[in-house]
């Protein structure tokens, strides 16, 4: 074909790979951010500062992991009034690492965290996508790639979260195809991290293990975070909550009961913190539903309808 | 082609705009999943406008909610076939809609050697015309 005899619209257009950042920058961040000076300023455009004091009062213990989240938004804000002071600001990589037992709180604190940098403008959604191996690794040859790029792109803009993610990487099968899963994985937490934050959670020393195997996992992981397990008394003020948002109330038995309960069963084997101590609630509950459904003629009142006895968790096989 | 005298293809929206840069078609992307629309990139080496369906390059995109997971299938395409064209399309699934409501081209060859015309002698004198894409 002839070259034109005037210049074509687009023809001088930036090649593919240059994108303008201050377009994209300017869509992704809340406008105000940008001139703020002081922290409070940036907390109030961000409300990240309300998002805080929210996992503070929503959590129960998980002190070690409530610090580091602190620390990790003290350095996302102050690395915001940098950047527009105009000093140097690197992307920080802000891939992490849950690791503890079961029931610990890991995908409720991956919920909060990606609120957290959603307010600050890190991630331009702050949706979490939660997978687990079988919705990365695929069944045969040629099948993993699609897959895991077809969470990578559903999960473009918040969080991904992978639950136990250890079992990606099989050791004993040396053409298992989770490896291929990691290497895409790898690639996209290094060349786009302004669109994407990784979490990877399972058991600690499952996860220990994993990062051992795969260093380069490892070293694009910024921030470890262990979950510790809970106390008695930490497990017992969750019980009070789970039991307050389902709007039922532990009646002075009840609550004799449930504080023994849970040191029995703290001792029992598959023990899973939080987990177990939901299921316990929801036996609990139907045991009251039970009881009450004897009484076929009686009117009952809410408060019955509310209350748990100490009879219906002593019902439980652990006091057995 | 008095409309078209450098034989660009102008397909679909934007095509008679400069080609559109990766922060713009992110933007647009951006719009149409606002809108809930599910986008999907398709290819082809031929451009002629009887040519309605392309191929696909991947499945349609549903359930996306920024703009990069389908720049980057974009990207992907433009990889695997740098000259041949590749459009964006979003469906939109709502009852009594269904169908593409956002269309345009992201890629195009470097060189567009756009249509020939092709004669045939019919009974009588009658003179049939075709246009076909040029392929290199």
């Amino acid at each position: 074909m002839a070259a034109p005899l005037y210049q074509i619209p687009g023809q001088q257009a930036p090649s593919p790979g240059a994108m303008p950042e201050t377009l994209l920058a300017s869509a992704a961040s809340p406008s105000g951010i940008a001139a703020a000076r002081t922290i409070s300023e940036v907390l109030a455009h961000s409300q990240a500062g309300l998002g805080l004091d929210d996992l503070e009062g929503d959590l129960v213990g998980l002190a070690p992991v409530k610090s580091r989240i602190r620390d990790i938004a003290a350095l996302l804000v102050i690395d915001k009034l940098r950047m527009n002071l105009g000093l140097l600001a690197h992307a920080p990589s802000l891939h992490m690492s849950f690791t503890g037992n079961p029931g610990t709180g890991k995908t409720t604190v991956a919920l909060r965290m990606a609120e957290i940098l959603h307010r600050l403008g890190y991630v331009r959604k702050g949706h979490l996508v939660a997978v687990t191996r079988d919705d990365l690794v695929g069944q045969y040859i040629g099948h993993t790639a699609p897959k895991t790029r077809e969470v990578l792109k559903r999960a473009m803009g918040g969080v991904l979260f992978i639950d136990e993610a250890y079992y990606l990487y099989r050791p004993e099968n040396e053409r298992d195809y989770g490896q291929e899963a990691i290497e895409i994985l790898l690639q996209v937490m290094e060349n786009q991290r302004d669109d994407l934050v990784v979490i990877l959670a399972g058991y600690k020393d499952r996860m220990d293990v994993f990062f051992r195997s795969n260093p380069g996992m490892n070293s694009r992981i910024a921030h470890h975070l262990d979950f510790p397990d809970y106390l008695p008394q930490e497990l017992e003020e969750i019980a009070r909550r789970m039991l307050h948002a389902m709007q039922y109330r532990l009646s002075v038995s009840g609550l004799a009961a449930l504080h023994e309960y849970i040191p029995l069963r703290m001792r029992q084997p598959h023990f899973a913190n939080a987990r177990s101590i939901r299921n316990a609630l929801d036996r609990a509950r139907l045991r009251q539903a039970n009881r009450l459904f004897a009484q076929v003629q009686r009117p009952l009142t809410r408060d019955e309808l509310m209350t748990i006895e100490g009879e219906d968790l002593r019902a439980s096989r652990v006091f057995a | 082609m008095m409309t078209n005298p450098v034989a660009r293809i102008t397909q679909g929206q934007f095509s008679h705009l400069p080609d559109l840069s990766d922060a713009e078609i992110s933007l647009q992307i951006q719009y149409g999943l606002g809108k809930g629309y599910a986008w999907s990139v398709e290819y082809t080496d031929d451009p002629h406008p009887r040519n309605t369906y392309w191929e696909m390059f991947g499945l349609p995109m549903f359930d996306l909610r920024d703009a990069a997971g389908v720049m980057m299938e974009v990207h992907t395409c433009r990889k695997a076939f740098p000259s041949h064209y590749i459009r964006l399309m979003a469906f939109d699934s709502t009852r009594g809609v269904e169908s593409i409501a956002m269309s345009f081209i992201v890629n195009r060859p470097e060189n567009e050697p756009g249509f020939g015309l092709t004669r045939q002698e019919a009974h009588g004198r009658t003179i049939r015309y075709t246009v076909h894409s040029v392929r290199e």
